[in-house]
């Protein structure tokens, strides 16, 4: 299936979470489709200006959430896209209590208002793969059908549960709606910035005693084509959205040249703790558990429903070193030239020796 | 000496040598002739079994400029191969799939650790690779035993290494094994992962050669009066799953990994405050601390059984009664394996 060739591409989208990163950029990309009329750009009151250069062609709404209801039926929204999630707490915004209040309660108020939007035919909901969960017990791919084994420490991962149940529930009370839940992967690209992304580009990289995760990337760009094409075509259910193939925790703080520092498990949680108290860092179980048992998800529906194929994990996270090389400690080249140089000089030492003899 | 005995010593040339000549045959001999320090020698001779590395490694080599005088020097080869692998390493240069194998440190760090254990510590014989599929999926099931799991990692090593296409033998390992940091991330750089079902039938629709032990922990953890006598075989979840892909079963038995750490007691109090699932104790261990933990230096014989189909029973999978008698046939086979096997090997010291 091409964009082009859909008949599918809504008149009047909504965009939640237009003044953060991936938001903005969805708004943006969206408006710039001329298969869509109107882009409306929905953000808390309270939110800052910005990105308001990408966003020109957006109209931007300040709203809560929850005062949503008459706006989407007022407005004849056809499609609506949920993105407005906080994957860990910001002090400066109500800490977790207040990130709970904007993915759960947020969520909830935003599909009680797609529920009674008498044209909508298409919701979009941002979730992550952190709904597997993290268990020793765990298969090593999780594909679209795994169940969670246990509640996820982390706040994150209990809130992702939380607003897949609610789509599910929309999607009982709305069949006909067309309601599509993206697991994706952590985000990295050239531009992104997250709380991984801030992670990696530390010189020095703390990671979980005797323990080597596999993780899995998607690429920034290849989020928004998946989130764009969910829009203008028609795909219904729940897809892994991550870049195939994965590295290990220690090859990617190796690639990126950084210098992993191991620190035990009993000990992280609670720095992770204190560091998040003291204000710098923004690490939470979420992240201790993803250090832990890493994840890895099977993305086949995705390339066969999208016909698309995210660049790989390894290519994604090359895109991230060559935009963060500032960090490096050591380097590819620097690495090459110290194996021919030790080389050369047991070759010399050698040759020495047998004139020598 | 009797019949037995010399068919056996017969075997045992086989058996012994039949892997060195033919990966260290003429490169050896070449790199040794090439080799100008007569003193490194006897050196060389030894670390033969590090050389089925080499074929591979030397295209490796050829592009940082190896080769300065003299063409096919050995030692400057391995040392070459040596720091690409270091840098390799070091710059993360290398593949590691879905559940975490990493085959570039299996083949150049695991397998020839293990191939002096298996090859020099305990004389290991392998018969019966014919069995083993050479390619596609196959799903080899073995007895377990040893206190230690190692006549897992003694199996993966050997399959590799005289399986005549270096098959990888991906090993599902129980859940203990991937909670402890350290060794999970060693089973999981080696090929193994978590004993369950989506993840062995992922693994054998990916045409992978998959090794399972169905008795977990009660025949590792099993005493030494009760050597050589199968366990119970669990729920058959490895038979729904060879049966779910069309997997043929492999069985496989393997004999001396009982004798390597003779378990005497089980002192199950402190297995409980140790959450370990039992607690051995052995003429060596506790006894001696880290002394205790060299394994005893038994003589192992491993033997690949003739293949159980099951790609006419695909429709199966989910039929108790298919999937407890084809449990029961594989156990059968092994244990009759066993028997015969330990005939042939009258002492478990023996040379």
């Amino acid at each position: 299936m091409t964009p082009g060739g859909t008949s599918g591409a809504p008149g009047v989208v909504v965009v939640t979470g237009v003044g953060r990163y991936l938001g903005a950029h969805v708004a943006a990309r969206l408006a710039a489709d001329p298969r869509i009329e109107r882009v409306i750009g929905v953000d808390p009151p309270e939110a800052g200006a910005e990105f308001t250069d990408l966003l020109d062609r957006v109209e931007r709404i300040r709203v809560d959430l929850g005062s949503l209801g008459g706006l989407l039926a007022d407005l004849d929204v056809d499609a609506v896209v949920h993105l407005a999630l906080i994957s860990a707490p910001d002090p400066q915004h109500g800490g977790r209590a207040g990130m709970k209040e904007q993915n759960v309660i947020g969520t909830m108020q935003l599909l009680a208002a797609c529920q009674r939007a008498p044209r909508l035919s298409k919701v979009v909901v941002r979730s992550s793969t952190a709904a597997y969960g993290a268990s020793f017990r765990d298969p090593a791919v999780f594909t679209e059908e795994t169940e969670p084994r246990e509640v996820p420490r982390g706040g994150f991962g209990r809130d992702i549960l939380d607003i897949e149940g609610y789509v599910r529930g929309f999607r009982r009370r709305r069949p006909d709606v067309t309601a599509t839940v993206l697991r994706f992967a952590p985000f990295i690209g050239s531009t992104a910035d997250t709380t991984l992304t801030r992670y990696f580009s530390q010189p020095v990289v703390p990671t979980v005693f005797g323990r080597d995760p596999r993780l899995q990337f998607v690429h920034f760009d290849d989020a928004l084509e998946v989130l764009h094409r969910s829009i203008v075509e028609d795909h219904p259910g729940t897809y892994n959205v991550a870049g195939p193939g994965v590295l290990a925790l220690s090859q990617a703080i190796r690639r990126a040249g950084r210098v992993a520092v191991p620190v035990l498990e009993p000990g992280l949680s609670g720095a992770a703790a204190l560091a998040r108290n003291l204000g710098f860092g923004r690490y939470g179980l979420d992240q201790v558990d993803l250090f832990v048992h890493g994840r890895v998800v099977d993305t086949t529906r995705l390339e066969r429903e999208y016909g698309f194929t995210p660049r790989s994990t390894a290519a994604a996270f090359e895109d991230f070193i060559h935009a963060h090389h500032g960090g490096t400690v050591v380097t590819r080249d620097q690495l090459a030239l110290a194996e021919q140089a030790v080389l050369d000089g047991i070759r010399q030492i050698r040759s020495a020796v047998r004139e020598r003899s | 000496m009797t019949p037995p005995d010399e068919r056996r010593d017969g075997a045992r040339i086989n058996g012994r040598y039949d892997v060195p000549p033919d990966q260290a045959g003429p490169a050896a001999e070449r790199a040794r002739r090439n080799g100008h320090l007569p003193s490194t020698e006897p050196v060389a001779a030894t670390d033969q079994p590090a050389s089925p590395a080499d074929p591979e490694l030397s295209p490796a080599a050829v592009p940082n400029g190896a080769v300065p005088d003299r063409p096919g020097d050995h030692w400057d080869r391995k040392v070459a191969a040596g720091l690409s692998f270091l840098r390799r390493r070091l710059s993360g240069d290398y593949e590691v799939d879905e559940f975490g194998f990493d085959p570039d440190l299996t083949g150049s760090v695991f397998h020839p650790l293990l191939r002096l254990l298996y090859r020099d510590w305990f004389r290991t014989e392998v018969s019966g690779l014919e069995h083993v599929p050479a390619d596609g999926a196959g799903l080899v099931v073995g007895n377990h035993s040893g206190t230690v799991a190692l006549d897992a990692l003694i199996l993966s090593a050997a399959l590799h290494d005289q399986h005549p296409h270096h098959r990888y033998l991906r090993l599902l390992g129980a859940d203990l094994v991937f909670r402890m940091p350290i060794v999970s991330e060693l089973a999981r750089k080696t090929g193994g992962t978590v004993a369950c079902n989506p993840d062995a039938e992922r693994l054998l629709g990916n045409g992978e050669l998959v090794g399972v032990f169905p008795e977990g922990f009660k025949g590792v953890g099993k005493l030494y009066s009760d050597r050589y006598k199968l366990q119970r075989f669990g729920r058959g979840g490895f038979v729904s799953a060879a049966l779910r892909t069309g997997t043929p079963i492999v069985p496989v038995a393997i004999v001396g990994g009982e004798e390597i750490y003779p378990m005497l007691a089980d002192v199950k109090p402190l297995a409980r405050l140790l959450k370990l699932p039992y607690f051995p104790i052995t003429p060596t261990f506790p006894w001696l601390g880290p002394l205790g933990m060299v394994p005893l230096p038994s003589k192992w014989l491993i033997e690949f059984c003739p293949p159980i189909p099951t790609a006419h029973l695909t429709d199966s999978a989910d039929d108790p009664l298919v999937v407890f008698n084809l449990a029961d046939q594989v156990r059968e086979t092994i244990q009759q394996t066993l028997h015969k096997l330990l005939e042939r090997r009258p002492d478990p010291f023996g040379p």
